[in-house]
């Protein structure tokens, strides 16, 4: 399984509901039923990745994410998955609250726009970066939203939700010494796991 | 031109009649003394009796979902786009049963048969049947079959219904539910155009009140307008356009003579063949069981609930310009199932030919369908 599956996977008590958002070919959620007896439903828009969640048995819903997802009742998961589609979607920040409205806690990974190759690219060559991480020529990219691990984590201070935790990995989803420190500068991917707000 | 040797055709084809010869109370509560089916099957069942696929028919369809009749026939069966080997539903690796409903016109018992309290054709007094009455009666042959537990069971538009009904009713029989252009219920629309369909028919002189056997009449006008706006629900205006356009099939729009569209035409020659086909009672009793589906009714209008004892997984699919069951309409059926925790695959195909998706073919509804019955398949070992 892809290496950063395995840290969310861990994240995610047996018997759960989860909603695994632009699932892809559904790895997350096969290991899930199968490890975890999880009651799983991914939700993607791309068809050869639905097909490779049908040949698979994986629970999938074909649907845009930028449609909105109003289609899922209040607190219907108990998980809400999203990993490295946050860049590409219309409204990140509305995604987000949409997301723990429909799950008590989500898990959310992107690439670090903030990683220091990134800095150096721009600053030295003065063009938009390009990384393992972030292969995309800006023109032809479905990354329409990067941001770095600091901007996000100001949204996350805005919109007062509590941090549960937080890893932060490198290009080889292997967590490096002083990677915590300096996540924002060496650090590749991070994932977050966010609660609800506290009302009141 | 007949493909009787194409690798995956089923080829020749024969229709079997299972008896009942039993009472078969119906939901109206109603009771048949008795009845016939009028079945296919294609591909082999295995040794034991786990592979079997019922092909549940729409509103026009019968049991001859595949294959060929006879060397000469102009057609196959109204599924075989879908049903053959190595084809998505696959005969290799499936048994699939396919059958004639009750009160149908095509071998099974239906308004043509003759009552035997009355020593006439049923006519208009043929009880209603429900979707649910199908299921039971298709449970029914399945017995007959030594078929303890379907694989799938299958079906588009009024055979997706079938699906859904069977995963409801009889959840040990089931392990697959393929709900495809379907829908928990009709909506005011639906059942608007079902309306004029039924008033067509019955306003034909030739109707007799559904005793035109007795008669010897035959309500062609009738059924011809109920099969022309049927017809137009089932295309989308995008498919119409790209196939007819404004063009004419005969005069000039200037003069404004003898001015025939090529739609008009096509049309009239499908209202035409229709009726020549099809029996007009059968046709307003399939249209009344489409207009009271609805599984959710008995659970205060819940589907969640009325799902609740299902143990099927679904496959849910729909096509992008279909304006009879849109997608939206399988949507509601999805997230049903899943606020009930049941598995659901679901997909929306893209496909011009409005809710007629369903029958023709296409790559991707294929590899959908194809792909699901082959985990199905693999799954089973």
């Amino acid at each position: 399984m892809r290496p950063d599956l395995d840290i969310i996977a861990a994240l995610i008590n047996p018997g759960a509901r989860v909603l695994d958002l632009g699932c892809g070919g559904g790895e997350l959620l096969h290991h899930l039923a199968r490890e975890k007896r999880v009651n799983g439903y991914g939700v993607e828009k791309d068809p050869e990745q639905i097909s490779a969640c049908v040949r698979a048995g994986v629970n999938v819903i074909e649907h845009d994410l930028d449609a909105g997802l109003g289609r899922f009742p209040d607190s219907s998961f108990d998980m809400v998955v999203m990993t490295e589609t946050l860049q590409a979607v219309a409204a990140p920040g509305d995604l987000i609250d949409e997301m723990l409205r429909i799950g008590e806690e989500c898990v959310v990974t992107f690439p670090n726009f903030g990683h220091w190759r990134c800095r150096l690219q721009l600053a030295t060559q003065g063009r938009m970066p390009v990384a393992s991480h972030l292969p995309h020529q800006w023109h032809d990219t479905p990354n329409i939203h990067l941001c770095t691990f600091r901007d996000f984590e100001r949204l996350v201070t805005d919109k007062g939700l509590p941090m549960i935790e937080r890893f932060v990995v490198d290009g080889h989803y292997q967590v490096r010494r002083g990677i915590s420190r300096f996540a924002n500068l060496i650090g590749t991917i991070a994932f977050y796991r966010l609660g609800r707000a506290r009302s009141g | 031109m007949v493909r009787l040797t194409d690798a995956d055709s089923v080829g020749l084809v024969e229709p079997r009649v299972a008896h009942f010869d039993q009472p078969f109370t119906l939901q109206c509560r109603e009771t048949l003394p008795r009845f016939d089916l009028t079945y296919e099957t294609y591909g082999e069942l295995n040794a034991d009796k786990s592979n079997a696929v019922l092909v549940c028919h729409a509103l026009s369809g019968d049991h001859h979902a595949a294959g060929y009749h006879a060397p000469e026939d102009a057609k196959p069966g109204w599924w075989d786009v879908c049903i053959g080997p190595g084809k998505p539903i696959d005969t290799s690796k499936f048994c699939v049963i396919a059958l004639n409903n009750l009160g149908g016109c095509n071998g099974s018992t239906g308004p043509r048969t003759i009552d035997p309290d009355t020593g006439e054709p049923y006519g208009a007094n043929f009880p209603t049947v429900t979707v649910k009455d199908w299921v039971k009666s298709q449970a029914m042959l399945a017995d007959t079959l030594g078929i303890d537990r379907f694989a799938g069971v299958v079906g588009g538009s009024l055979g997706g219904m079938q699906a859904l009904q069977w995963a409801i009713d009889l959840p040990d029989r089931i392990e697959h539910a393929l709900v495809i252009a379907g829908a928990a219920k009709l909506s005011a629309q639906n059942i608007a155009f079902n309306e004029i369909a039924r008033q067509a028919i019955q306003s034909d002189p030739e109707f007799h009140d559904g005793r035109y056997y007795q008669a010897d009449a035959v309500p062609r006008r009738g059924l011809m307008l109920a099969r022309m706006v049927g017809h137009v629900t089932y295309l989308s205006d995008d498919s119409m356009g790209v196939r007819f356009g404004r063009e004419l099939k005969s005069g000039d729009i200037e003069s404004g003579q003898d001015v025939q569209f090529q739609v008009e035409s096509y049309l009239h020659y499908q209202g035409t063949s229709f009726s020549e086909r099809f029996d007009a009672n059968t046709y307003l009793l399939m249209t009344r069981a489409l207009d009271y589906f609805d599984p959710a009714l008995e659970f205060d209008g819940d589907l969640v609930r009325a799902l609740r004892d299902v143990t099927a997984k679904f496959l849910v699919l729909s096509f992008s310009s279909d304006w009879r069951f849109p997608p939206a309409r399988s949507d509601e059926i999805v997230d049903a199932l899943i606020e009930a925790r049941k598995d659901v695959v679901s997909a929306t195909i893209e496909a011009p030919n409005g809710h007629d998706s369903f029958l023709l073919p296409n790559a991707r509804y294929f590899d959908v369908l194809g792909g699901y019955l082959d985990a199905v398949a693999r799954s089973r070992g």
